[in-house]
């Protein structure tokens, strides 16, 4: 039988290790899974490599996760953002790496972990500082710079509903690096408002299928980031 | 500059329009025109501003904008969202500037500054990948500082991609590397804008100001 339902955060993170490359969905709040972060705050993997669009906000989540000194390297694309100064701190106290990423240029060296391509060309920062030693070639009188797909241990992904086989869907724009993140990890685990029965999603409508997937577990009422941040939280919780 | 632009803007074009001032494009689309935006953080058929109390802080702009959804709209994912923009699929995308070259060069990203933390978000996937940039500046930097220049010195975003330049001085086109005068704002002189741009301008007819 398959069952891919974990009961708890802390059991679904329970085997990330120190120097893991792990990916975290959301862009800003929307679709951070935060409640597995935190577990992996309790769980304390350090000297990780964090690919995500951001750096978080305030004192919970992923800028917890940072605060908390677990972090060696971020990939990202945009690491300053309202609210965001735990990462700005420590990065220029020269405390944190930072492999800055065009956004684009993030999710497609992420598909294309996922997909099994070790590198592609791409436009995108062409004759800028972020395509500085990198290979450049003609295509069609046009030039590219190759970029390397980024394989992660593990992924973190917030979806809004799973079954036992893995199939996600997501919500509204919360969906941004969830789908594509889950290809790209050796151990996907996803945090779901909902779990389903089998059937219940319309195989027309799954985003995620169930094969990218490793653990699910359910939280019925995820932190809203935004808030916590408003309401000065820190997590370990103040 | 932002109804300007918007006039600019054909029926049934798919739009990205970036954080800030572009943001206001959408205000200005005259009526019987229908256009679709595209935000990159996974929209296509972005609607306004949600009324107070019903913003969903799953459902926002690159941003980070709480904004809705009108109805025919659609969700997707990052590699998607970004194979549209990459793949020449947006129409239009409206950007602003730290400064222009004559030569269509932007940089929009980072002054560059040591102790600046850098981020460059989808700026550089679009400049690269769609058909049609259109920037929105002020055409001075506040300290008087021109913006348009005949070399950025600011880090670029992408080389020889800005089509045109709406200014609260004029509207610029970039044809061939060099800086054509569409439209100059009312009581603003060629003189005036020549004086408060660091590259050659043009006329129309091609005659150097």
């Amino acid at each position: 039988m398959i069952n891919k339902l974990v009961k708890s955060a802390r059991e679904a993170v329970v085997d990330i290790f120190d120097g893991a490359t792990v990916m975290i969905s959301g862009f800003g709040e929307a679709g951070s899974p935060i409640e597995l972060i935190h577990a992996l705050i309790d769980q304390g993997a350090n000297k990780l490599t964090i690919v995500s669009n951001n750096t978080g906000s305030g004192n919970v989540g992923l800028a917890a996760l940072i605060e908390n000194k677990q972090v060696k390297k971020m990939i990202c694309s945009f690491p300053r953002t309202a609210n965001s100064t735990v990462f700005p701190d420590l990065y220029r106290k020269g405390e944190i790496e930072l492999e800055l990423v065009p956004q684009g240029t993030l999710a497609e060296r992420i598909r294309a972990a996922g997909a099994g391509i070790p590198a592609y060309y791409t436009q995108t920062s062409v004759n800028t500082p972020l395509a500085q030693n990198k290979e450049l070639r003609i295509f069609n009188k046009k030039a590219y710079v190759l970029e390397y797909a980024i394989k992660a241990d593990f992924s973190l992904v917030k979806c809004h509903a799973a079954d036992r086989y893995g199939n996600l869907i997501y919500n509204k724009t919360a969906r941004n690096f969830g789908p594509i993140m889950c290809t790209a990890a050796k151990t996907t685990i996803v945090q779901a408002r909902k779990i389903l029965e089998l059937g219940q999603i319309d195989p027309e409508c799954v985003v995620t299928p169930g094969i990218f997937v490793k653990r699910v577990v359910e939280v019925a009422d995820p932190a809203d980031e935004s808030k916590l941040v408003a309401e000065n939280r820190r997590y370990p919780w103040n | 500059m932002a109804q300007k632009v918007a006039m600019d803007i054909h029926d049934g074009a798919y739009v990205n329009l970036g954080i800030g001032m572009p943001e206001l494009v959408a205000d200005f689309i005259p009526e019987g025109r229908e256009v679709i935006y595209h935000t990159e953080n996974g929209l296509l058929g972005m609607g306004k501003a949600p009324q107070p109390g019903c913003e969903d802080p799953e459902l926002i702009n690159a941003g980070k904008k709480c904004v809705t959804a009108i109805p025919g709209a659609c969700y997707f994912h990052h590699a998607d969202s970004f194979t549209m923009i990459r793949g020449g699929h947006i129409d239009v995308c409206v950007l602003g500037a730290l400064q222009i070259s004559e030569e269509g060069d932007l940089a929009n990203w980072s002054t560059g500054e040591p102790g600046a933390v850098p981020a460059v978000g989808g700026a550089m996937d679009l400049v690269a990948g769609v058909q049609t940039i259109f920037v929105i500046t002020q055409h001075c930097m506040k300290n008087g500082q021109a913006k348009i220049v005949k070399q950025c010195t600011y880090p670029l975003t992408g080389k020889n991609v800005v089509n045109r330049i709406y200014s609260n001085l004029a509207i610029i086109d970039v044809i061939e590397k060099k800086l054509f005068v569409r439209e100059l704002a009312r009581g603003v002189t060629f003189g005036y804008l020549q004086k408060n741009t660091d590259a050659k301008l043009f006329k129309n007819s091609g005659e150097q100001l």
